[in-house]
């Protein structure tokens, strides 16, 4: 069910929900096709025809300036017509339903739905319940999946370490939480990476963690040792009230990435961030801005991943001709 | 008064040890002969139940007909004649309407409507505190009085141990039952899936075993120290069968039931996002419906019950973590209770007996059995009539269902109550 949702009866890319099901050339074609958007970044006219015509609704349930931004960019030099809803929860407070506000969009012949929604499996209700020539991209479904941002993060890691045999990736903070943690688990695992662990206290791991093929480590020294990849994630504050942590400043002592803890790793190792940086309680500045840091870089290649996608769901396989 | 004869079926009797081909004899709303009928008897209908099983109609501890409160799910009337098509001549209804059962007069509007819809085997559960609130001691005596069977909090959480102990005390004090649902609510928190490797996967909030072992453990601890009789309404995990076997061993005065589906399905079958499979307790792991099916072939769960939770289709349309859970589960009983027998090698009348004399021993109800003088609820099945879950046979108003379209084994044919022929199925 999760395998086909995403796909058409070819095969294809119709759906983008999550980073599942998925195999390894379909995850490898969305590298290759945002490789060959990187460029329109740099021209002069940022803008390619390939979506020219297509409607893209920005549904956004749940309030991200960035990621909505990115999604807007990405739209716009593919040149489709980008509507942004912010319905935050407030059309469904008043009584409308998911279903409802769909339905009425769809009424206006859009194309594609870029979803984010506080609940899991939003997205795919969505998917489900829409019409059949709408293409839904996830961009963030409660604590389940982010796909995009994991396939932004996978092409950054092929851009240094230009492949993902034998590598070894540490993915350290608050993977309970955290739905870019589990797509990006799966992503990895998928295009064959040697080793994924995941770091944190017990608290923020989920209960069978393991069973998504990674080695759960509670200690940054082991975890970080020998890793070609360190990809820290964004510690909400509000897990300090509910009793998952006791303090930012202990967070910070055990789990925060200083220049020291970072010696652990391979000297070449790359640190990611899928941002916004919470400086000092999950990450140092020095290590942050550092040299080994390829945040920044991170959010640039966002565009052209989601310009991949983008025009892989939407029928234009292969990106610039 | 009509006089039925059903003749040349196979009847299982459990409560009477009985299992043998022959014939049963119904007049004046009661059984009155099994196997030799009166030379005399003059039969106004005859119902050939040969190839069939006749056994007695089922009692059910837990089925919600949505009425009062929630009319837009289903009704008293719909969802009975549900129940007639699933073999369910008695069942109990649950406090948590709207409003709830927690004054003499929800219990009379029930009354005259299971009346109105000429289903006669209604049984109230009084809820344990007023409003379900968890806080105050309902008026169990006035409850009783208008004819509640058992008390229960329903899913509704008690405020504090104290008052478990108190309700359990004062539902002793006037001879009720107590039904209760073990959950420690500050741990299962906002969870809608079993805190396993499918949570873990698709990023659902979890509910963990614990949840509901802490729970048990505690309410049997302090049925020990009250002495009340305490029935564990559908449990759902290895350690609450453990904790059940074990203080029955120690003689305990506790019963135990598990809802039907518990004993099929598990986390792993459940479809990524599919609301349909949305119930609470949530589908645990394989080990744990492992458990429960033992539990259920050794005695420790002594009954099996549909745990019937019709709803409309709103309710299970949205993301996974916001739709209602529960399952519309009374005409899936029979053959998902049959599937035992035939992938899990558990014995029929034991399967039998967990949906006929077991349950009304625990409601203490002059049912689910054939013995000459009871009023003759009796349910004709063929166990080998294969037929699609669909809206052609489905009478329940709620079709959420994990099996809908799907081909089930087992089939009830006629369902009699009060000597009454209700239901009658006809095959396309």
């Amino acid at each position: 069910m999760h395998r086909h949702i995403q796909l058409t009866e070819q095969g294809k890319l119709k759906h983008f929900l999550s980073t599942e099901g998925l195999n390894k050339s379909l995850l490898t074609e969305i590298l290759d096709t945002a490789e060959s958007f990187v460029g329109i970044s740099e021209h002069q006219v940022k803008k390619v025809p390939l979506l020219r015509g297509k409607t893209i609704v920005n549904l956004f349930f749940e309030n991200s300036t960035r990621t909505r931004t990115t999604f807007e960019l990405a739209a716009t030099r593919l040149s489709a017509d980008v509507l942004n809803m912010n319905i935050a929860t407030s059309a469904t407070s008043k009584g409308e339903s998911l279903l409802d506000t769909i339905r009425n969009l769809e009424a206006m012949h859009v194309d594609m739905f870029v979803v984010r929604h506080a609940l899991s499996g939003a997205a795919h209700f969505i998917a489900q319940h829409t019409a059949p020539h709408i293409s839904v991209i996830n961009a963030g479904d409660g604590q389940h999946a982010h796909p995009t941002q994991a396939m932004l993060d996978m092409f950054t890691i092929r851009q240094h370490k230009k492949q993902f045999e034998g590598l070894k990736v540490a993915i350290v903070g608050d993977i309970l939480h955290s739905r870019v943690a589990r797509s990006q688990i799966l992503a990895l695992n998928t295009l064959g990476v040697a080793e994924v662990r995941v770091i944190a206290p017990k608290t923020l791991l989920p209960a069978h963690v393991r069973s998504m093929g990674v080695i759960p480590l509670h200690d940054m020294d082991e975890g970080l040792s020998d890793v070609d990849v360190v990809i820290m994630l964004r510690l909400q504050k509000e897990r300090m009230n509910s009793a998952f942590l006791p303090s930012e400043s202990e967070f910070f002592k055990c789990y925060g990435l200083t220049e020291a803890k970072l010696q652990r790793a391979k000297p070449d190792a790359i640190v990611m961030h899928p941002g916004p940086i919470n400086r000092g309680v999950e990450i140092a500045s020095s290590v942050a801005d550092g040299p080994q840091s390829v945040i920044l870089q991170q959010v640039s290649n966002g565009i052209a991943v989601r310009m991949a996608v983008m025009t892989m769901t939407l029928g234009h396989h292969g990106g610039m001709a | 008064m009509t006089k039925i004869l059903i003749e040349n079926g196979r009847i299982i009797d459990p409560a009477n040890a009985l299992d043998a081909v022959g014939s049963l004899c119904i007049a004046d709303g009661q059984i009155l002969q099994v196997l030799n009928p009166p030379a005399d008897f003059t039969p106004d209908l005859t119902i050939n139940a040969k190839g069939r099983i006749v056994c007695p109609g089922f009692v059910d501890l837990s089925a919600r007909l949505r009425e009062p409160g929630h009319g837009h799910k289903g009704s008293i009337k719909s969802e009975t004649q549900a129940a007639l098509s699933a073999g369910v001549t008695s069942l109990c209804l649950p406090p948590d309407t709207k409003p709830c059962i927690d004054s003499p007069a929800v219990v009379e509007y029930i009354k005259d409507k299971a009346e109105a819809a000429d289903y006669p085997g209604v049984y109230s559960i009084g809820a344990l505190t007023q409003r379900l609130d968890g806080t105050e001691l309902s008026s169990m005596f006035a409850l009783k009085q208008a004819g509640c069977i058992a008390v229960s909090n329903a899913h509704a959480p008690l405020g504090n141990l104290l008052i478990l102990r108190r309700a359990m005390e004062y539902a002793g004090t006037h001879g009720l039952l107590l039904m209760y649902r073990a959950n420690e609510a500050s741990l299962s928190g906002k969870g809608c899936a079993h805190e396993g490797a499918m949570a873990s996967r698709y990023g659902l909030p979890g509910i963990p075993v614990a949840a509901e072992s802490i729970a048990l453990a505690q309410a049997l601890e302090l049925a020990q120290l009250t002495g009340c009789r305490m029935h564990v309404s559908q449990i759902s995990c290895k350690q609450s069968v453990i904790k059940i076997q074990q203080a029955k061993k120690y003689g305990l005065k506790v019963s135990a039931d598990v809802a039907v589906h518990q004993l099929h399905l598990s986390e792993t079958d459940v479809l990524p996002f599919d609301s349909h499979y949305h119930v609470l307790p949530p589908f645990r792991s394989e080990e744990d419906s492992h458990y429960l099916r033992e539990g259920l072939a050794n005695g420790t769960i002594d009954a099996i019950c549909s745990d019937h939770q019709p709803h409309d289709l709103d309710a299970k349309l949205g993301a996974f973590p916001e739709t209602e859970p529960g399952i519309a589960s009374l005409e899936t009983l029979l053959p998902l209770a049959l599937e035992l027998t035939r992938l899990h090698r558990i014995d029929l009348h034991k399967v039998l007996a967990s949906l006929t004399e077991k349950p009304a021993a625990i409601l203490g109800l002059q049912a689910g059995a054939l013995t000459p003088g009871f009023s003759a609820d009796v349910c004709i099945f063929d166990p080998e009539l294969a037929w699609q879950v669909d809206g052609q046979s489905w009478r329940s108003a709620g079709r959420n269902t994990p099996y809908w379209q799907q081909t089930l084994i087992g089939r009830v044919t006629h369902t009699l109550q009060g000597g009454r022929l209700l239901y009658k199925f006809r095959n396309r």
